[in-house]
């Protein structure tokens, strides 16, 4: 114990003051924390795009360190932050913006950039992208590690169900009645195959918010202090996705797993299933049959919402890391990165320009799928974020468990949830 | 002089203990206690003393009593039964069986995973449609199940993960206890004719007494303690049909970063545990011991 201890303080002694001349040495250090929610090369590819910033300015070294799933980075930072020690820059879920603003440990994009070109750079991106990234005028967030959900299609299933392989639902209706033929029972009367998957256990508001969009209502106002939650458009969204276990018989019931979804995709266990564009590429390599990619059928319009994290940079640094902190968040989303970033893992490039680079026209060509996320953008909207936003989105979350098991009506369950959420976001107006 | 001596050398020896069990263990539980009269710091709005208002809070919020209860039932759910399987299992591999060292180790075995490789496992064996159960059911023409997925068995289903990652730790310690049972009682009963049953009634079990208050207590603090495997497999939900307390814990201090109602959260827990320990200790204690 006692040597153990000798040589931990000894290891510690060395590796704090190897730190200090690092530090004095170079003239800005910088810390990065990021995060991965697939799977893939997504750390790979950030650790070389920052490698590949640092050797062209030599001026700047960044430690980027991977800080586990987005819930495990938003920790980390909130925790290095109240420890005095924050990192200058992080990527962190869109939908924690107000949380990091009520923490008051990040500051605006608007008050590092003043250049006209860094005011053009701030207005480049998809304004869905950006929905989530702004409030009060400001903007807090660079999208980055952005995703949107879609809709996954077996064609053999299609097939064998009789219905034109080429031809996904459009509409709400039309996934009813296409899930009624998809639908396969044994002889036992057991479901073998069922006709779609919406995933549900952990988060289900987010796939749940495609539905509502699509009812044409708006969860949340973009002040972060109001929700939407028993308008009776919620419910009947709600109802829609609880009558297609109980009423129609067209999905599993009680909640989905979101992690086994695409395997039970592989293995023939459902035909359709809504998820990320995140696992674009998963899907690709792995589905044993030929598969079609499309956005989520509509109702009273096309909805869906955007996903993923951002770029934020911490108030508490020096002006020389805030500044180089943005130049860096400036090279990776420029055309050429967010090119080279989204051919890896799935991500929606967040900004038009990148997918006119030669890299990502000749990607899209060999691989047109890729191109039903960008498309579906201009139907998207904010991903449901509030103050306190953890706590609101589980108080939804709830509700709609309690609806999808059974436990609850879907009324009952989101008039409480509402009530519930005013109660928390009461002192916020 | 002498006796001085001896008294310096108590305390320098206690010390390294001390200092880590008040700096880590006192220290903290103090601060959570007079943090839970405070409210939650945020950014610029500093802490500032509320008095019982989170206490008040805590009475009304019908998660924490749904939580509570959730972690009573896993307390019911997961001690007697996972002491109940050790002790067979002790007596099993205590008996002259063939393999035996194959069996222990078996038995053993799901002690040595971490619970977050355990919850894994466990969590492919409940997934519907291509999960172990499913499959098992298949052969047998009956439907998938959704275990983890209804808020009716979601609780049950942990137990089992809980009870099967325990039962083989308590067993080392029956199985220690059992090889430190004289003998010459086996043959006194023997000679008596005495059936089995009596015998482990009558003399095994009375004897196992010291061990088995030894492993209540851990078990107890256990379903409490061990809550990996429902960051892994559930997050608390459906609708926090599978949360515990600490997991509500976790979530409030640090996912809400709501640290004054984490605090008062803590307290309850705190007592909860003492109450526990406390009365396993003294109530128990005096009836544990062959007289």
């Amino acid at each position: 114990m006692n040597r153990f201890l000798k040589k931990f303080s000894c290891a510690a002694l060395a590796a704090a003051s190897s730190l200090a001349i690092a530090g004095s040495a170079l003239a800005v250090d910088l810390q990065f924390y990021f995060p991965v929610a697939v799977g893939g090369k997504a750390a790979q590819t950030i650790e070389a795009l920052t490698a590949d910033y640092v050797k062209a300015n030599p001026g700047v070294k960044i430690d980027a360190v991977y800080s586990g799933s987005y819930q495990d980075t938003v920790t980390k930072a909130l925790t290095a932050a109240k420890g005095g020690k924050p990192p200058q820059l992080s990527v962190i879920l869109s939908v924690d913006m107000f949380t990091l603003i009520d923490e008051d440990v990040i500051v605006p994009f608007d008050d590092l950039v003043t250049s006209d070109e860094d005011k053009a750079w701030m207005k480049s991106f998809y304004p869905a992208f950006m929905e989530n990234s702004q409030t009060g005028g400001k903007t807090y967030g660079i999208p980055f590690q952005r995703s949107t959900p879609v809709l996954y299609w077996n064609k053999d299933a299609f097939k064998k169900a009789g219905l034109d392989p080429n031809t996904p639902p459009a509409n709400w209706e039309e996934m009813v009645e296409m899930g009624k033929k998809l639908t396969v029972k044994d002889s036992s009367g057991n479901v073998t195959q069922w006709g779609v998957r919406i995933p549900s256990s952990g988060f289900p508001y987010w796939l749940f918010q495609g539905l509502t969009t699509q009812n044409d209502v708006v969860l949340a106002n973009s002040d972060g202090n109001q929700t939407n939650f028993d308008d009776p458009k919620v419910v009947e969204a709600l109802t829609y996705m609880v009558d297609l276990s109980k009423k129609h018989g067209v999905m599993a019931p009680g909640i989905i797993e979101w992690g086994s979804t695409p395997k039970a995709f592989f293995e023939g266990q459902t035909a359709m299933m809504w998820t990320t564009t995140g696992n674009l590429t998963n899907v690709r390599n792995n589905a044993p049959f030929e598969f079609g990619v499309a956005m989520l059928p509509a109702n009273k319009r096309r909805g869906a919402p955007t996903g993923g994290g951002n770029f934020y940079i911490f108030k508490d640094s020096t002006d020389e890391q805030k500044k180089a902190s943005v130049d860096f968040v400036k090279w990776i989303t420029a055309p050429a990165q967010a090119a080279r970033w989204t051919i890896a893992t799935g991500y929606v490039a967040p900004r038009p320009d990148a997918w006119d680079t030669p890299a990502m026209q000749e990607y899209v060509k060999d691989f047109p799928p890729a191109l039903v996320a960008r498309d579906q953008l201009e139907h998207a909207v904010a991903e449901l974020s509030t103050f306190q936003n953890q706590r609101v989105t589980r108080i939804f979350n709830d509700a709609l468990e309690a609806a999808i098991t059974g436990k609850k009506e879907p009324e009952a369950a989101l008039k409480e949830a509402q009530k519930k959420a005013d109660a928390v976001l009461k002192s916020y107006r | 002089m002498k006796s001085q001596m001896n008294w310096v050398h108590a305390w320098l020896l206690l010390t390294p203990a001390l200092l880590l069990l008040f700096a880590f263990t006192h220290y903290p539980a103090v601060v959570t206690f007079v943090d839970s009269f405070f409210s939650t710091p945020r950014g610029q709005r500093p802490a500032k003393f509320v008095g019982l208002d989170n206490y008040e809070q805590l009475l009304n919020d019908d998660v924490f009593w749904q939580v509570l209860w959730n972690n009573f039932l896993y307390a019911i759910g997961t001690v007697p039964p996972s002491i109940a399987l050790a002790i067979v299992m002790a007596l099993w591999v205590n008996s002259k069986i063939v393999g035996r060292p194959l069996v222990r180790m078996a038995y053993f075995a799901p002690t040595v995973l971490p619970l977050i490789a355990v919850a894994n496992i466990w969590l492919f064996f409940y997934t519907p449609g291509f999960g172990l159960i499913d499959q098992i059911r298949g052969l047998f023409g009956l439907p998938h199940q959704n275990l983890i997925g209804e808020t009716d068995t979601v609780l049950w289903a942990m137990m089992a993960v809980a009870v099967w990652k325990e039962a083989g730790f308590f067993m080392i310690f029956y199985l220690a206890a059992l090889q430190a049972i004289p003998p010459d009682l086996r043959e006194a009963a023997d000679i008596e004719g005495t059936d089995a049953w009596t015998y482990f009634r009558r003399i095994t079990f009375p004897l196992l007494m010291p061990t088995t208050l030894f492993v209540m207590v851990n078990a107890t603090i256990n379903a409490f303690r061990l809550i990996d495997h429902i960051f892994v497999m559930t997050n608390g939900g459906p609708d926090n049909a599978s949360s515990l307390l600490l997991f509500y814990i976790y979530e409030t201090a640090f996912k809400y970063w709501d640290t004054a109602y984490g605090a008062t959260l803590t307290v309850v827990l705190l007592v909860l545990l003492s109450v526990l320990a406390i009365g396993q200790f003294f109530f128990f204690d005096r009836k544990v011991h062959y007289r």
